[in-house]
């Protein structure tokens, strides 16, 4: 995985709840696209319009806005279905850092997959960021730090967020979870092992032909 | 004497395998479902990176997403279904992982495929990489959908990383009234708690209601437990699911001599809450408030009675409330006042992980018998498994349904996501037995209305979305 440590740009307002994962990828999309591909058709319903033109009105099709790498939104943000697509397609169109108030669980796992961050905040303090952000046509620079667990905003405001350790630890250093789960197999041989007498009927299936 | 402690703790203290830090732990992977959308990827993924499945034995791959649900289909039928469905069979066949494919006569949607094998067994810690995974917990299962990069490390390792939720018990006590059914049940919980109240919890259904229904209902519980964003939903195992179980293909056999099964019974039986177990969030819901549903938005949770009207924007206090009503409200192309029933329909489609096993085709025939589908409305019945379509075969469900003019289809989601092709046209209104109802979920510009099987039979033969009890006796005028 790649690393993250800093980040510094535009953070891009977009205040709608619940953006849900069909949105982000529509499920059309989800058959011929691939990693990296995908962002060609991230937020469709949104970015485009039906002549499959750009929405102007779309905030990440707004100059200023198109370099946006972080993206400040409403609450429950990637619910619905668990396509990682959705974050391929994110990082696709470069952003790293999404904020809201809170998110669909299996997007907040997969984001960590792909090093990108979500940072959860409570919905005034996400108010306060999403007029910082839609202020001077996205001229303004906001800054993460990984390592501090901070959020710089234009103004100079600083905020801490939650991440656990082991989050930080794998975006810091761009760990991957297969490689060291891995490491971990001979305590997973160690509990088959026991759990073959204890629950023999999980390793004993029937069969169906 | 030890603390009390939730089904969901016992459940998931069986598997911890280690401890990685506060709340994280490495958890053994019982039972794996695969399908086509993204096994094949996550197959090549592996292959790719040099490691082999750990333990094929304990998955199962079946193709559902992609494939067709016409009659007579092939993998040729859908524009993916040769690679995905093709490229699914290839790759589990190559690393040792049964494959049930289109000829397979256990091929189906891999939540309705799983119980009903015996492959999900109480008790067991159960992933896909499908967000309705939540479906298992029904039989007392610790289910959840994982990412397609979990998904890989699944494969490799046969163990899931993940945090500790939180626990919340949604207790629903009562009869329910006539023509309710556990559709109308969950999408009244979500509507009543909100698309987002369980968000990083554990949920137990439990009460006298749930304890009533049989194990299809409850996986319809469990299964829209993620539509207001619980990453599981379960219900404690009970005898009514021993007796589910019992001759399922998969489950262990009872030989003589063997006692692994009464073994099984015995841990199984074991598995429930403590009668003092502390929950981080109670929820109590009367079953007598709950009526039949339909949703009106493009959100599970903006669901009412089909006795209800359709909600004006200004009822709404908060600003966001009001604005996300009217977005929906020109989406479904609704005015907010009306009332729900007697909105016109031209699709009615019965299936899905939430919707398409017996019972539910048993409700949903029993209102199609003797009546005729309107002649404007494309009604559809997409049988869950191949299984499911022929028990319903047999007790003559297909004949009932084609004598009414619905479409009797091969299993599969079909469209429900419309993943393989089988969309509903833009603009559209279709009444779908289903689990969401998210802007273009059933094809671009698609309009969906979330409701039970008998809920939507009714809106076939009426041709508008109508009160299944109100529905005119068979003969009588209409
Ligand atoms: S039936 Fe629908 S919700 Fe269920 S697994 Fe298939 S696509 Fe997903």
């Amino acid at each position: 995985m790649e690393k993250l440590q800093q980040l510094q740009g535009v953070a891009a307002p977009l205040p709608r709840a619940n953006i849900d994962t069909d949105i982000i990828t529509p499920a059309k999309r989800l058959l011929d696209a691939n990693r990296e591909t995908m962002h060609q058709h991230t937020f469709e319903p949104l970015r485009f319009l039906a002549d499959g033109s750009e929405n102007p009105e779309f905030i990440l099709n707004k100059p200023g806005y198109r370099d946006a790498v972080i993206l400040i939104t409403g609450r429950n943000f990637g619910c619905g279905s668990s396509r990682e697509t959705a974050v391929w397609g994110l990082r696709g169109l470069g952003i790293r850092c999404v904020i809201a108030e809170s998110f669909g669980d299996i997007f907040f796992n997969n984001c960590f997959q792909n090093s990108v961050l979500p940072i959860r905040l409570p919905g005034e303090t996400i108010a306060e960021l999403l007029t910082e952000a839609g202020d001077d046509q996205g001229n303004m620079q906001f800054q993460v730090d990984v390592a501090a667990r901070t959020l710089t905003t234009p103004s100079g405001r600083s905020i801490t967020f939650d991440l656990t350790p082991d989050r930080q630890t794998a975006l810091l250093e761009g760990l991957d979870e297969v490689g060291q789960t891995m490491k971990e197999d001979a305590a997973t041989a160690a509990f088959q092992l026991e759990d073959r007498v204890a629950r023999p009927w999980i390793y004993n299936l029937g069969s169906v032909d | 004497m030890s603390q009390p402690t939730t089904l969901f703790h016992k459940l998931w203290q069986s598997h911890v395998v280690r401890s990685l830090g506060e709340d994280l732990d490495l958890l053994h992977v019982d039972r794996h479902l695969i399908h086509d959308l993204s096994g094949a990827r996550a197959l090549t993924d592996l292959q790719e990176r040099g490691l082999a499945v750990r333990n094929p034995e304990l998955c199962i791959a079946t193709p559902d997403h992609s494939i067709s649900s016409q009659p007579g289909r092939t993998l040729a039928s859908s524009p993916f279904g040769e690679r995905l469905g093709g490229g699914l069979q290839k790759m589990a066949e190559a690393a040792g992982i049964p494959f049930f494919g289109l000829d397979h006569r256990n091929q189906g949607i891999v939540h309705v495929v799983g119980p009903e094998t015996g492959f999900t067994l109480p008790g067991s810690l159960l992933v896909c990489g499908d967000s309705h995974t939540s479906t298992h917990g029904a039989l007392g299962a610790l289910a959840w959908g994982i990412g397609s990069s979990e998904v890989v490390h699944v494969l490799a390792t046969q163990t899931v990383r993940q945090r500790r939720p939180r626990t919340m018990r949604i207790t629903v006590d009562g009869e329910l009234g006539e023509g309710v059914e556990a559709k109308d049940v969950i999408l009244h919980i979500i509507g009543h708690l909100g698309v987002a109240a369980g968000t990083g919890h554990a949920v137990e259904y439990a009460g006298s209601t749930i304890a009533a229904l049989g194990i299809e209902a409850r996986m319809t519980i469990c299964n829209l437990s993620i539509e207001f964003g619980a990453r599981m939903g379960m219900i404690a195992p009970d005898e009514t699911t021993f007796a589910y179980l019992q001759d399922r293909p998969l489950v262990p056999r009872n030989m003589p001599g063997d006692p692994t099964w009464d073994r099984a019974l015995a841990y199984w039986r074991g598995l429930r809450s403590d009668d003092d177990a502390v929950f981080d969030r109670e929820v109590s819901i009367d079953a007598a408030d709950i009526a039949p549903q339909v949703t009106w938005g493009t959100s599970p949770g903006q669901t009412l009675a089909v006795t209800g009207s359709i909600p004006r924007p200004d009822s709404f206090v908060e600003a966001e409330e009001r604005n996300n009503t009217e977005v929906a409200l020109e989406y479904m192309g609704l005015s907010g006042g009306q009332p729900i029933a007697g909105t016109k329909v031209d699709r009615v489609f019965i299936g899905s992980c939430t919707n398409s096993r017996l019972s539910d085709l048993r409700r949903a025939a029993a209102v199609a018998q003797g009546r005729t589908v309107a002649s404007h409305v494309t009604a559809w019945v997409v049988p869950g498994s191949v299984p499911v379509k022929e028990a319903a075969e047999n007790e003559g469900l297909d004949q009932i349904f084609l004598a009414a003019g619905f479409e009797w289809r091969e299993p599969g989601c079909a469209q429900c996501v419309a993943t393989n092709g089988e969309t509903v046209a833009p603009g559209e209104r279709c009444v779908s037995t289903s689990n969401r109802n998210f802007v273009g979920r059933q094809g671009p510009k698609a309009r969906t209305h979330l409701a039970g099987p008998a809920m939507a039979a009714a809106a076939a033969i009426a041709g508008e979305i109508t009160d299944v009890r109100q529905l005119a006796a068979v003969g009588e005028e209409s």
